[in-house]
């Protein structure tokens, strides 16, 4: 079990450390052009081919998961978001999935009572929700403030974040509270997976890989802020060279930057292939962006094979003499 | 979900993505502060730290030196050139802005580059703001 999480653990180590030593080689062109670009067309190509596979893929039944009351007789009252029958109703649905997460926010353990009959027992688990909500927010803020190095002049919302997120003006430079809420997420979705046996027991190297990876990511990235420090200056002269596609080398780029940049693009890279494309199948749950109006509508299966169908009718027609004779009940008597 | 709502979706998904690159090519972008010495410090030929240290980690000098003098009382760095120098941000020729006389140029051009907004200024002034 163990190597499920130590081979991806080695593999960020050794992803970090060539791309490291790699700039200190001189390669610094190719941790900081060559791969970022390869990366962001691998993304952008992956996960487009992926999303059009899910497109094409064949929907032939309605099956929302229902969590409430379904529409029914008119003085029972409808769950009208737990179990929408309307296009609004499923808008609002997927809202809060996206959103906060909903279904995740339902979690539930399952565990044997530690009392002598020794019951299993299912208690509602919140801090799986706590830890991917502050999680999401805290990446979603932390991607969003980078677009400081992609516009110049930098856009008032950007700075506006910035000064959201440095609120609380903590030393210098000044501590921003999602470098301490992002790693302290993922370090918990990390624990979850390691010290909860049954956690441990379904997960892949591939859980834990985007998990060393974001948290690789994210200490780099809090290194070159808070404790070692950098020419951010040079840094962005280098990533506006890549966003305007004239891409430049500026002297003084630190090393700690390159292995930053490499682990975001191998991040990119292997999005497309792993199953952080969640990102882009959550908008496609077939149990939660589904009306359930399958009683109030026909819905026709659209891959139907056209055969020759013999309804009951024809049925009847068919066998009613045989029906009468035997005594079963007919619809119609000729 | 219809295919083209998928498509909608991720064509927006795609722009957004891209949106670093088009920004840059529809707004006109501004280039990279020249650092440059001037006055003073064109002549001194020393300072606190070496070129390197001084642009990724000054901020750090300057929150030990606010915390030596205003906690300690001690006002005079001695720096690994063996110059020595007085804590100060603005005050007197021996302060950073002493020497480096046009903070608009020595301070302001990177920090607005990188969106930094030190709050240094909230407590001290320009000396040459004063007149």
């Amino acid at each position: 079990m163990t190597q499920k999480y130590l081979i991806p653990l080695t593999a960020v180590f050794l992803l970090f450390l060539v791309a490291y030593a790699g700039a200190g080689a001189g390669l610094g062109w190719f941790f900081g052009i060559v791969f970022p670009y390869l990366a962001v067309i691998a993304f952008l190509v992956g996960f487009v081919i992926k999303v059009m596979g899910w497109a094409r893929s064949a929907v032939p039944f309605r099956i929302p998961t229902t969590c409430g009351q379904q529409k029914s007789l008119p003085w029972i009252k409808q769950n009208r978001i737990d179990n929408p029958d309307t296009a609004s109703g499923v808008f609002i649905r997927m809202l809060l999935e996206i959103f906060l997460f909903r279904s995740l926010f339902r979690n539930t353990k399952a565990a044997f009572n530690r009392t002598a009959s020794n019951r299993i027992t299912y208690s509602w688990e919140i801090f799986l929700w706590v830890a991917a909500l502050a999680f999401h927010y805290a990446f979603l803020v932390v991607l969003l403030r980078h677009f400081r190095f992609f516009t110049s002049p930098v856009s008032s919302w950007v700075q506006f974040l910035e000064a959201l997120d440095g609120i609380v003006q903590l030393g210098l430079p000044g501590l921003f509270l999602s470098g301490v809420v992002l790693p302290a997420a993922v370090l918990f979705l990390l624990a979850r997976r390691l010290f909860d046996q049954k956690v441990r027991y379904i997960s892949q190297a591939s859980d834990y890989f985007p998990l060393f990876l974001i948290l690789g990511i994210a200490l780099t990235g809090i290194f070159m802020r808070y404790f070692t420090k950098v020419d951010i200056t040079a840094i962005k002269e280098m990533t506006m060279g890549l966003v305007t596609l004239s891409p430049t080398i500026p002297d003084g780029v630190a090393n700690l930057f390159y292995a930053h940049l490499f682990l975001v693009s191998i991040l990119f890279a292997y999005f497309p292939a792993s199953k952080l494309m969640h990102l882009g199948g959550v908008f496609l749950s077939p149990t939660r962006n589904m009306a359930n109006n399958t009683r109030a509508k026909r819905h026709v299966n659209p891959w139907n094979y056209d055969v020759p169908i013999h309804t009951y009718e024809q049925y009847e027609d068919h066998f009613r003499d045989k029906m009468i004779e035997a005594g079963l009940p007919v619809e119609k008597k000729e | 979900m219809t295919k083209n709502m998928i498509m909608g979706g991720l064509a927006v998904f795609v722009l957004a993505v891209l949106s670093p690159f088009w920004f840059n090519m529809v707004t006109t972008t501004q280039a990279a502060p020249e650092p440059e010495l001037l006055g003073p410090a064109k002549e001194a030929k020393k300072c606190v730290l070496d070129t390197y240290e001084m642009r990724a980690n000054h901020m750090s000098l300057l929150d030990e030196w606010r915390d030596a003098v205003v906690r300690d009382a001690d006002r005079i760095y001695v720096a690994a050139n063996g110059h020595a120098f007085n804590m100060s941000l603005s005050t007197g020729e021996n302060s950073c802005l002493g020497c480096h006389e046009d903070k608009a140029k020595f301070c302001d051009a990177c920090h607005t580059y990188t969106s930094v907004d030190p709050y240094c200024w909230e407590c001290h002034t320009n000396p040459k703001e004063i007149e």
